[in-house]
């Protein structure tokens, strides 16, 4: 059993792109449970076509404690026969969210969810590394591969390296490993070029480069994976390879975080201002020439 | 023959002008728990009762917490480790060697009981986790008690919240320094009493001790004769030395106890039970978890046992020896005719006359309430009320076969119930614990601690028997609460 994880920036497609993912490994006969890690409960949408009403902190709230839980109230089933569960969560401003996905995922492994038979659990977690409980699906016997999903906006590539840093941490008390970088296009300035060196300066690869295309927007819309909604598109394709990928990847390493001037450095070599740009304004006081290689 | 100090009626009575107090969806929450219990009830039902359950808010509860029960209780005891209480300050201080379990060993040497570790967290540990701390604290415990054989590693509530990875700090640091290093994640807010604590402290120990992937735990266990008398006393906390006088029992039968869990208990100990033939078991509320293990990984057997008071001590002897040979079988009822029969009735000749007819309330944890029943009953006096603050549907099934005459049996009393038992019942002992203590007493009713055995002890085994039916005496004729004319008597 291959536990892998999913992180990134909020917003940058991580769930669609975890679904579609699993969604196209389920498809070449993997067996896969998600463990969404998030209080939204998006995580496992497009695979049981509605958003999970049931999951484990909710239900554990309505019974009184965890312990008064059956799986098989939490564990659904959906798209392919993907097993689905959902830690859920307190809503924004309240509460622990962190300590939601501590007792979810405990939850999980007591009552037995993680089947000898599953091929892959892939965890779905919320936006960035914040806090310890943020780091749960990473920590020793979790999941060992981490797949960061970033694009060439700088907030996205800022995530990343944040995340690296707390893979990093883990790596060297547990086993986790940066599995890669996967690019869900914006059309930012030499998009794929410039993810490929930032995994570069994290010792890693970009995995894939996921072109956008409306029909994900489509299929979300109709609560799908393109892999169910269009199986014959070229997107379809694009996850199907995503996750061969995944499945035949080799590469899995201990990740080299960047400080924030290098990454800088690298937005601005390539090429997010263009060279014109870089005789006038100034960045923080300074010329971009200084800074600029 | 029951005495019926307490009828069916006048109890069922109490029970009803208890909950008559509640609203409506408390009533009937609270009727769930309890119940009046007499040789009619019904044994062979688990559901007698509702129970390990989260208290109702607004009336007070007695219960404890998860890291009471895996840090007072169950690792506590074991005395050659360290058992650092991780957090802020608060709980490892006020339960700095709060419960009597008693060791031998030179503390702060070789045996650390009554010392207090403590992470002391601040604002800055909670902000910026405190992995890096406990790191420097086990290396500091290192050089400072260097004999220490392990340390434990008790998480209070905020290490769970923050979510600190303490067992990725356990693997590096018992690699470190080649002794076992148990994160144990019982963290307070978990579960709805202490219980959930003890069950978490069992799963430790399986997983740290016998089952420890880092460091070779049995390395640490001692040369022990092979032998079929082996056993070992598993979930007596030596409460002022009751495992002491049961080891004695089991010894003069002619067994060999070679572990005691926890009370007094070492590292070595845990890890020889690997080797016994029999594990005896006598708070099994708290250590069912570990003897149930023990029996699928080593195939070792448990029974129960209770050495309280004559009648418990004879059936229990009698029971663990049928599972040994004739030899044993014969020694045990020697001990029973010639030796223990007769010292015993000399202490139920001198104390009955002055105990019989008394009447009795119990509000203790998961084992006892139901275990000193028989006790009393042997002194003459008779348990019209019990009560528990964390036993689970198990425990009360064994409660019906200890009670015969009409009692009242209740589950996480609050402090309203356990009031109106004592006004309407008026026993003329209540055992509980420290803060339900003066409350009794402001009521004019003898009280006995029954948790730590109020500073004395004893009360297991013969020996201890003897210091029960005295403290028992002492307590319910020599008390002075009714002598005194409160002040607004006065005028």
């Amino acid at each position: 059993m291959r536990q892998i994880a999913f992180y990134g920036k909020g917003g940058i497609g991580k769930s669609t792109t975890s679904q579609n993912t699993v969604a196209a490994l389920s498809e070449s006969g993997k067996k896969v449970m998600i463990v969404g890690c998030d209080p939204k409960a998006d995580s496992t949408r497009l695979i049981l076509h509605a958003k999970a009403q049931a999951t484990i902190m909710e239900l554990a709230a309505q019974a009184g404690s965890v312990e008064d839980l059956e799986l098989e109230d939490v564990l659904k089933t959906g798209f392919l026969d993907i097993k689905c569960v959902e830690s859920g969560g307190p809503e924004p401003g309240v509460g622990c969210a962190g300590r939601g996905v501590i007792t979810a995922i405990n939850f999980l492994e007591e009552e037995g969810a993680y089947d000898e038979d599953l091929d892959y659990v892939s965890y779905d977690v919320l936006g960035d590394v914040v806090c310890g409980g943020f780091a749960m699906p990473i920590r020793e016997g979790k999941a060992q591969e981490i797949y960061i999903v970033t694009s060439g906006e700088m907030m996205a590539m800022y995530a990343a390296n944040n995340i690296s840093k707390g893979i990093l941490k883990y790596a060297n008390s547990g086993g986790v490993r940066l599995g890669g970088l996967v690019c869900n296009e914006r059309k930012t300035d030499r998009e794929e070029e410039l993810i490929m060196a930032l995994a570069n300066k994290l010792s890693s690869q970009m995995i894939h480069f996921v072109p956008r295309d409306n029909i994900v927007q489509h299929a979300e819309l109709r609560r799908m994976t393109v892999i169910e909604y269009a199986p014959d598109s070229k997107q379809a394709n694009e996850y199907r390879s995503l996750a061969k990928k995944i499945d035949e990847n080799t590469m899995k390493v201990i990740p080299t975080p960047v400080t924030m001037d290098e990454l800088e450095d690298l937005l601005v070599e390539y090429g997010i201002m263009k060279e014109e740009d870089r005789e006038g304004p100034v960045v923080g006081g300074e010329s971009l020439k200084v800074t600029a290689v | 023959m029951p005495l019926n100090l307490v009828s069916k009626e006048e109890a069922e009575k109490v029970v009803q002008d208890i909950l008559s107090a509640y609203p409506k969806k408390a009533q009937k929450d609270r009727a769930k728990h309890m119940n009046v219990v007499d040789e009619s009830f019904p044994k062979d039902t688990k559901c007698v009762q509702t129970s390990n359950v989260k208290s109702r808010p607004g009336v007070m509860s007695v219960r404890g917490c998860a890291y009471a029960g895996s840090k007072g209780v169950v690792w506590g005891p074991v005395k050659d480790m360290i058992h650092i209480s991780h957090g802020p300050v608060g709980c490892g201080y006020y339960s700095w060697a709060g419960r009597r379990n008693y060791y031998i060993g030179h503390t702060g040497v070789n045996t650390f009981g009554t010392m207090d570790f403590t992470s002391d967290f601040q604002e800055r540990d909670v902000v910026f986790g405190g992995d890096k701390k406990l790191t420097q604290i086990i290396e500091e415990i290192e050089k400072l008690f260097p004999l220490n054989k392990g340390i434990t590693i008790q998480s209070e509530c905020p290490i769970g919240l923050i979510g600190d990875d303490i067992e990725a700090v356990a693997r590096q640091a018992s690699k470190k320094i080649n002794k076992p290093v148990v994160p144990v994640r019982c963290e307070g807010f978990r579960g709805v009493s202490q219980s959930l604590g003890h069950h978490i402290a069992n799963d430790t120990i399986r997983d740290w001790v016998f089952e420890n992937k880092h460091v070779d735990t049995n390395s640490f266990a001692q040369e022990i004769e092979d032998s079929p008398y082996n056993i070992a006393i598993i979930g007596d906390y030596n409460i002022g030395g009751d495992a002491w006088t049961s080891r004695k029992i089991l010894e003069d039968m002619g067994l060999s106890v070679i572990a005691q869990w926890s009370g007094d208990g070492t590292l070595s100990e845990l890890v020889n039970t690997k080797k016994v033939k029999l594990n005896v078991l006598h708070c099994y509320r708290s250590m069912n978890y570990i003897s149930r293990y023990m029996e699928e990984a080593f195939g070792i057997p448990w029974i129960e046992y209770n050495f309280f008071g004559p009648t418990q001590i004879f059936a229990s002897m009698r029971k663990i020896a049928s599972l040994f040979d004739d030899k044993i079988k014969e020694k045990t009822e020697y001990l029973i005719s010639e030796v223990y029969g007769p010292r015993l009735q000399r202490i139920i000749d001198k104390y009955k006359p002055r105990i019989q007819g008394k009447k009795i309330a119990l509000y203790v944890g998961g084992l006892r309430p139901r275990h000193i029943v028989t006790a009393f009953e042997d002194l003459g006096a008779e348990v019209i009320a019990l009560g528990y603050e964390f036993a689970h549907a198990d425990d009360y099934e064994r409660t019906t076969h200890y009670v015969d005459n009409a009692t009242i049996v209740v589950d996480d009393a609050t402090e309203h119930e356990l009031e109106k038992i004592l006004k309407e019942l008026k026993p003329d002992l209540f055992g509980s614990g420290i803060k339900e203590k003066y409350q009794a007493q402001k009521m004019g009713i003898p009280f006995r601690q029954m948790h730590s055995w109020d500073y004395s002890g004893p009360y297991h085994g013969v020996e201890g028997f003897e210091i029960f039916a005295r403290d028992v005496d002492m307590a319910v004729n020599g008390y002075v609460w009714k002598e005194l004319t409160p002040p607004w008597k006065r005028v």
